[in-house]
């Protein structure tokens, strides 16, 4: 199982002049999944979710630093250890097209993340994603947006890792695609992997996930069970995971009004107090720590 | 292949413009120079030369003519192939510069391979141990390397390695007083090794910083970090990935270096008396020989112009992106 | 950049020193090695570079910390004057590069396309011939000396800074208060001088600074190839290229202190140019 606690990502920063700052872009955040699970997280852009997974990796760029722990399987995940574990326990399957070298065929690159018989299993996965067959010579530019994820893709299912971090892996497929995808990674997770995967798409997170975390301003907000997604979001504990829920298309279809605060050292209080429906004065004074709730972990003092 | 038909096509047209306006200006530019091409022509025995016979040599020269008509001869001779004859050498230009060209190549291509070589390596070494003391002395050291006046490096190696410990001659492309046949291939390399290290000294710094800096780019690139949580980490790494994508700019701008490659051979070849054509071109400024400092001014435009244009070539062909992209 | 946390870092918390700290040091070191070259070349005597027969062939010593040549001066007299008259000819000639480079530089961004491509092919034609050819030509038009030196090295070395002011303007030009200030109806020589000015003075002085280095390198080379300042002029080529001719006696002293020099000089000015820019432009220094 993957535990992370209390995880905080700073970023050092020159500005004109060449003063030095510190930019505190994670704070506080804590999530955990056991083996046999599938975890979703999901937020608005730029909350954090993919440093997360890089912070899990240890490929964040040199100018980070990290405090908190991460505990996989019971073992301290130390910068050696993730080393260590990097494509061998853990995968990742990356955000974006950009991640794959763009001077080699995507064949080879998939093959590189295998152990074993690589090219058969490449093709295997290919076949499986429905990738042609001479997609494995080509190289990334020549990839539709849906293909290069496809490949990405790939590189978890042949990689035999017991922990799978997919930073959203679907956008741009097909919809017979994607659930090929999901299917995949739900096949995983019973085969007693843990699976972090990282989503815009709360419809996808729903079909396959077993937890959810909403992810808000660098900081967990809510941990969820699937099942808490549902109706009119009544189950859900914080205001932002029933906001999101109810903007669902869907649901209410109704827009979040404000946006996702930029200073973060300017609120003493909640960080969704400016945009929260329920917001009181004591909203404003203290951070509100994380409670646990009816088997879910929610941050929000007036939660129940 | 039609676009890169194409693609030279444009380059040469470019260049030709290049070609033409330069011939001009250079063209223009001497002829209002102080200096007098007829004591160029005549040498020492200026004193000896009488009024009549001052204006023999300038008819036979043409330079009894207007500075137009003397262009429009010299110009329509240069586009029949014909570069006119050097003063000082009282030779074809063509032929002297063909000859002291192939003596340059041999230096140039040598100090070009060298410089090349060790300058990617120093800077893929560099960005891969990026912030350690290796790091922090490569840079450093090339830094220091780029302000360094490239005849003093010169003169250094003479004193150390001539002088002092007398390894090699003080200069001269082969022994002096020694008849053509008689110089042994060994004479010539010896010859050779002072000046190609100064030469390629120049070229370090600029190859070794640029690959580190692409390399760092590179690795600190999303495809990068991706093989990186794949579990690919050093010389793996390098080899997969920061190999392919840096050995492509670097050749390029290899290629692309050819101006400062001839500018350094001019200063190298000086220093170490090698007569090749940048020894040529300080003679021909320094005497006033006319016909081969033109001569010499077309000739790097185009050297400089071929380096250019294999670079772009290379990226075409070599880069998929470009290459496959066409036929997609 | 969505919400960031800024937490100015106290500095008695690093025990190194930090970026800044170690960038201004850099520079203020460079500066006063610049300074002093430039103060023992104006005040030093004469009489110390006046053909002294008794000194002469002297190895380095207390007396002549750089030895003295085969005439008995002073080498150390010699190199400061020579450097200072270098700096002087640098200065001048890039001072009219970064000039040119700066006129063209507004032209091609903000004149229209017809005039972008006769730039862009100026500068084409400019990097065409190898500076040095470039500078061997120039010199000869001019009958050598001074002048063509000055006059080759304005020549010769704007196109790089002309690029980067060029895309400088265009970038501005493109920003949103520049956009607004046009919507206003405000003329063009209005926002030329208000806005664009004011961004380009920095990047015009950084460029000027590192122009230096190159400007001093090519003027020692072309003196030293005998095609730049005359040999009456105490210029570091001059001694470089005199020194030629008595390596082989073993007077070292002749050729290194001098070309030491010029290297720590150049060295100095590119040190003050680079830390300018990272101080300006921080983005470089991220990581
Ligand atoms: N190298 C960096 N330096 C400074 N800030 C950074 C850096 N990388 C990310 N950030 C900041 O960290 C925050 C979180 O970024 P992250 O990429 O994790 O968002 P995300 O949740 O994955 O968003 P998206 O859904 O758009 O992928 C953003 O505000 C971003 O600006
Ligand atoms: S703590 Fe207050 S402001 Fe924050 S989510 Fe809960 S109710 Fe809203
Ligand atoms: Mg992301």
């Amino acid at each position: 199982m993957l535990e992370v606690n209390h995880l905080s990502i700073s970023f050092l920063q020159y500005e004109k002049g060449l003063k030095q700052q510190q930019l505190k872009v994670i704070k506080d955040l804590s999530v955990s999944v056991h083996s046999g699970e599938i975890l979703a997280v999901v937020g608005s852009s730029g909350s954090g979710k993919s440093l997360l997974a890089h912070a899990i990796l240890g490929i964040l760029p040199t100018n980070a630093t990290t405090e908190g722990t991460i505990y996989f399987d019971g073992v301290k995940l130390t910068p050696e250890k993730k080393e260590e574990f990097r494509g061998k326990e853990i995968s990742f399957v990356p955000q974006s097209v950009n991640f794959l070298d763009p001077l080699m065929r995507v064949g080879t690159q998939v093959r590189n993340a295998a152990r074993g018989a690589s090219t058969s299993a490449q093709r295997k996965a290919f076949e499986r994603l429905r990738l042609a067959k001479d997609v494995e010579q080509k190289f990334p530019f020549q990839l539709s947006g849906g293909m290069a994820r496809r490949v990405l893709a790939s590189t978890a299912m042949v990689s035999g890792a017991k922990l799978i971090i997919a930073d959203e892996p679907t956008p741009g497929m097909d919809p017979t695609v994607i659930k090929e995808a999901l299917k995949y990674f739900r096949e995983l997770a019973d085969s007693g992997c843990t699976v972090l995967m990282i989503t815009h798409d709360i419809g996808a997170a729903l079909e396959i996930a077993d937890k959810i975390a909403v992810f808000y301003a660098g900081t967990t907000v809510e941990s969820a069970m699937v099942n808490d997604f549902s109706g009119d979001g009544r189950l859900l504990r914080h205001p932002y995971s029933k906001a999101l829920w109810r903007a669902l298309p869907q649901n209410d279809f109704l827009p979040i009004p404000g946006s996702q605060p930029l200073p973060y050292a300017n609120l003493p209080g909640c960080l969704f107090e400016p945009r929260c429906a329920f917001a009181t004065t004591e909203c404003r004074q203290d951070e509100p720590k994380p409670r646990e709730i009816r088997n879910g972990i929610v941050r929000c003092i007036h939660a129940t | 292949m039609k676009n890169m038909i194409k693609f030279i096509l444009k380059k040469t047209i470019r260049m030709v413009s290049l070609l033409i306006a330069l011939c001009i200006i250079s063209f223009l530019l001497i002829s209002y120079s102080p200096i007098d091409p007829i004591q160029a022509y005549v040498g020492a025995d200026m004193m000896r030369v009488g009024p009549e016979q001052r204006d023999k040599i300038a008819e036979y020269w043409g330079l009894d003519q207007s500075p137009l008509e003397q262009f429009v001869q010299w110009g329509s001779r240069v586009l029949q192939g014909d570069l006119g004859t050097s003063m000082i050498y009282r030779r074809p230009v063509a032929d002297i510069i063909s000859e002291k060209f192939l003596n340059s190549i041999i230096l140039m291509s040598l100090a070009w391979l060298l410089s090349g070589i060790i300058g990617f390596i120093i800077g893929s070494i560099a960005a891969m141990k990026k912030d350690t003391w290796i790091d922090r002395t490569i840079k450093w050291y090339c830094y220091t390397l780029a302000s360094t006046p490239t005849f003093w490096i010169g003169l250094l190696f003479l004193m150390i390695f001539a002088a002092w410990l007398d390894w090699f001659p003080i200069g001269l492309g082969v022994p002096a007083g020694v008849i053509a046949e008689d110089v042994t291939i060994g004479d010539r390399i010896k010859h050779l090794i002072l000046p190609t290290l100064t030469l390629s000294m120049i070229g370090i710094a600029n190859i070794a910083l640029h690959t580190r800096q692409k390399l760092i780019d590179i690795l600190s690139s999303d495809y990068v970090l991706f093989a990186k949580a794949r579990g690919e980490k050093g010389f793996v790494l390098f080899w997969r990935h920061g190999l392919r994508n840096v050995a492509l700019p670097a050749i390029t701008l290899q290629f692309a270096a050819f101006s400062e490659l001839f500018g350094g051979a001019v200063i190298a070849e000086t220093v170490f008396s090698y007569p090749g054509l940048g020894q040529a071109t300080v003679e021909a400024g320094l005497r006033g020989d006319v016909p081969l400092l033109l001569g010499i001014v077309i000739f790097s435009a185009i050297f400089v112009f071929i380096g250019n244009l294999v670079a772009d070539l290379i990226y075409r062909l070599v880069d998929p992106r470009i290459r496959e992209g066409k036929f997609l | 950049m969505n919400f960031l946390r800024i937490m100015t870092q106290k500095k008695s918390l690093i025990p190194k020193l930090n970026l800044r700290q170690r960038t201004l040091i850099a520079m203020i070191v460079s500066a006063i090695i610049l300074l002093s070259v430039i103060f023992a070349g104006i005040l030093l005597g004469d009489e110390r570079i006046a053909t002294n027969l008794e000194n002469r062939n002297l190895a380095p010593s207390l007396d002549h910390p750089f030895g003295t040549d085969w005439l008995g001066r002073d080498m150390f007299t010699r190199t400061m004057k020579g450097l200072t008259l270098s700096i002087a000819v640098g200065l001048i000639a890039a001072a009219a590069s970064s000039l040119i480079a700066v006129v063209l530089g507004i032209l091609a961004a903000t004149a229209g396309k017809i005039i972008d491509s006769i730039i862009s092919w100026l500068v084409d034609l400019f990097l065409s011939v190898p500076h040095l050819v470039t500078l061997i030509l120039i010199a000869f038009a001019l009958g050598g000396g001074m002048k063509g030196v000055i006059i080759g090295l304005a020549l010769t070395h704007w196109p790089s800074l002309c690029r980067v002011i060029r895309a400088e303007v265009m970038q501005l030009r493109s920003t949103e208060y520049v956009q607004i200030s046009r919507k206003l109806g405000k003329k063009r020589w209005w926002i030329v001088t208000k806005h664009m000015i004011p961004h380009l003075i920095p990047q015009f002085f950084v460029g000027l600074i590192l122009l230096f280095p190159h400007a001093i390198l090519h003027e020692a080379a072309i003196t030293f190839v005998g095609m730049g300042l005359s040999p009456h002029h105490p210029a570091i080529g001059i001694i470089l290229s005199e020194s030629m001719r008595y390596l082989s006696t073993g007077m070292w002293w002749l050729a290194f202190f001098p070309g030491l020099c010029l290297l720590i000089v150049v060295r100095s000015f590119d040190i003050i140019g680079e830390n300018l820019r990272m101080l300006i432009d921080p983005h470089r220094a991220h990581e």
